[in-house]
């Protein structure tokens, strides 16, 4: 599965689409490769919720490990994809579409501009795999 | 000595690491304390050890020497003799369920089975494989709670009917929060406490209720309202139940329990001065992600055959590390194993037989202390299972120690754990005791506090 163009990466491997104000976050196929089966997602955070960038608002949970997802920028969560609690798969058969996680109207724009793009993103995923 | 490293390994490590000998490793502790003279007595022989230790333990003495009316969280049961003798089995001697679980099916089978039976027992969806105690069970509830809520939730409501420990428990694990209350048990000048007062106590901002069924002091109380208006906030209810009770009793989960918790020592634990107990973990399904501890689940294998597996441990510690929701979950296989036996030995109807036993034999000893002159039952009105409540015309520690001469440990001295209870002692009676022992007791209690 190649990493879509028009999305930013976090060395954390989850993918942002920036869409006016809204930034939507989800895993990577890097990540849910890494996970295998996800057989849970718990959401730590709900709408209305003001978060900091950096802070966990859900957890993946495959058959071998628990990973934290966050978002690099704060604001305020605007929406939680809640189809996932019943098809935490989505996550690994669709994690650039259905599989979005949450989206967040961010505060400070500057915050998003350490992220990667497509191409840095495999550059940093070659040099981890070795 | 065992040893398990050579010179020669011990002085490559110490090379690995630059070091020049053992003891510069512990140079950070001050010196006086380093290597501290141990004013220990001459070694013995095997046969002057055994001889020693055998005269030190022949100064206590236990339930096989004195009738005991002590009960408060730990009782007295009869335990048929094969518990132990399938308990000690080679196979099954480890109090963990092991880390390579899945080659010890037998382990696996009867962990599944103990906690088919828990829920059996108590109504509730799902069993964990055990906690240490009953005291951690209730900590561990409200633990749960605080998570399920993400920490939303700050107040935390116990009865002042809970077990005096218990409660000291959940406040030992609670502590870390620091935004968490604790609330609903706080001193009173009446004896007991209100359920309707606890109950007014419930709002939006609590997490769980955690409630003793049969109490503290033996009662049964119908939680119905308290449990509508905790359900009606959605708060979680937390039952902290007797086991034996259960054999008569409307179960937990009947009630509309969110967590059930307690402690399993009845179901054929001895009482060994106070452990190692069993700590009864049982949830309603909704909460199984929050569950901590391990869980065993049947499948099927790769032949088709029936097999057991841990199961849901991506939540457990040694995956989610500091996102667990508790790291102090470590079971009591080998108790939760002993409950197991007794439960499968005595079967259905002898559960509900011993609990029976228990209920009249108490009703038959409550009825004859309150006839006795200074003696009266402190809750008239309020039935109870296995335990009650009297006052005494003397301070209780007195009337106990004037006991022991004639071989009886007398009941729980309440006014130590609540000085609203002067004079008011907690008596327990199990199937063992028979009516001439109770007789005895009351005899003796007549004979105490005479003039």
């Amino acid at each position: 599965m190649e990493n879509p163009k028009e999305l930013k990466y976090t060395k954390t491997d989850e993918w942002v689409k920036l869409e006016g104000d809204l930034a939507i976050v989800g895993i990577t196929n890097y990540a849910q490769e890494q996970l295998s089966d996800i057989v849970y997602v718990e959401f730590m955070a709900e709408e209305g919720d003001s978060v900091s960038k950096g802070d966990a608002v859900a957890t993946v949970e495959s058959v071998k490990a628990a990973a934290d997802v966050q978002f690099p920028v704060s604001g305020t969560i605007a929406a939680v994809n809640e189809e996932l609690v019943d098809a935490p798969e989505t996550l690994n058969t669709d994690p650039y579409d259905t599989g979005w996680m949450m989206k967040l109207k961010f505060d400070d724009p500057a915050e998003l501009e350490d992220l990667l793009d497509a191409q840095a993103y495999d550059a940093y995923n070659e040099e981890r795999e070795g | 000595m065992f040893t398990p490293h050579t010179p020669q390994e011990i002085e490559e490590m110490l090379k690995v690491i630059g070091v020049n000998s053992i003891e510069d490793l512990f140079v950070q502790v001050p010196e006086k304390h380093r290597f501290p003279e141990l004013n220990l007595p001459e070694p013995l022989s095997e046969i002057e050890l055994a001889s020693y230790l055998k005269e030190i333990s022949s100064a206590n003495a236990s339930t096989e020497d004195f009738i005991s009316f002590l009960g408060a969280g730990a009782y007295n049961h009869y335990i048929p003799a094969a518990v132990d003798m399938i308990l000690r089995r080679g196979e099954f001697y480890t109090a963990y369920t092991p880390y390579q679980p899945e080659i010890s099916q037998g382990t696996l089978q009867a962990t599944f089975e103990f906690q088919s039976l828990m829920t059996e027992l108590t109504g509730m969806d799902v069993s964990n494989a055990s906690h240490y105690d009953g005291a951690t069970t209730a900590a561990e509830a409200a633990n749960l709670a605080y998570y399920f809520f993400r920490g939303k939730r700050k107040k935390v409501i116990v009865s002042r009917a809970v077990n005096p420990q218990y409660r000291e428990t959940i406040r030992t694990y609670l502590q870390g929060f620091d935004d968490v209350v604790v609330t609903g048990d706080e001193e009173t000048s009446k004896a007991g406490y209100e359920l309707q007062d606890l109950i007014s106590l419930i709002d939006r901002d609590t997490s769980i209720v955690l409630i003793q069924y049969p109490d503290f002091f033996g009662r049964v109380i119908d939680y119905a309202n308290l449990v509508e208006k905790a359900h009606s906030v959605g708060a979680l209810i937390a039952f902290v139940f007797n086991p034996t009770s259960l054999g008569l009793l409307k179960p937990p989960g009947a009630f509309g329990a969110d967590i059930a918790v307690g402690e399993g020592q009845p179901l054929g634990i001895p009482l060994s001065f106070g452990g190692p107990y069993l700590g009864i973990f049982t949830i309603k399904d909704r909460l199984v992600r929050k569950l901590a501890g391990r869980l065993v689940g049947e499948t099927i294998d790769q032949d088709g055959k029936r097999a057991f597996v841990l199961t849901l441990t991506a939540r457990e510690q040694h995956i989610r590390r500091e996102r667990s929701t508790s790291n102090i979950c470590t079971n009591q296989g080998l108790m939760a194993l002993a409950a197991t036996i007794y439960l499968s030995l005595i079967g259905k109807e002898g559960f509900k037989q011993v609990a029976n036993l228990c209920y009249q034999k108490a009703h038959y000893a409550a009825k004859r202390i309150s006839m006795l002159k200074g003696f009266e039952l402190a809750f008239i009105d309020t039935p109870f299972f296995h335990e009650f409540v009297v006052k005494t015309p003397q301070p209780v520690s007195q009337i106990n120690l004037r006991l022991q001469n004639h071989w009886i440990l007398g009941g729980y001295d309440l006014s130590q754990a609540y000085p609203e209870m002067e004079n008011h002692m907690l008596i327990a009676v199990t199937e063992k005791l028979s009516k001439h022992d109770i007789d005895d007791f009351i005899a003796a209690l007549e004979e105490v506090t005479g003039d």
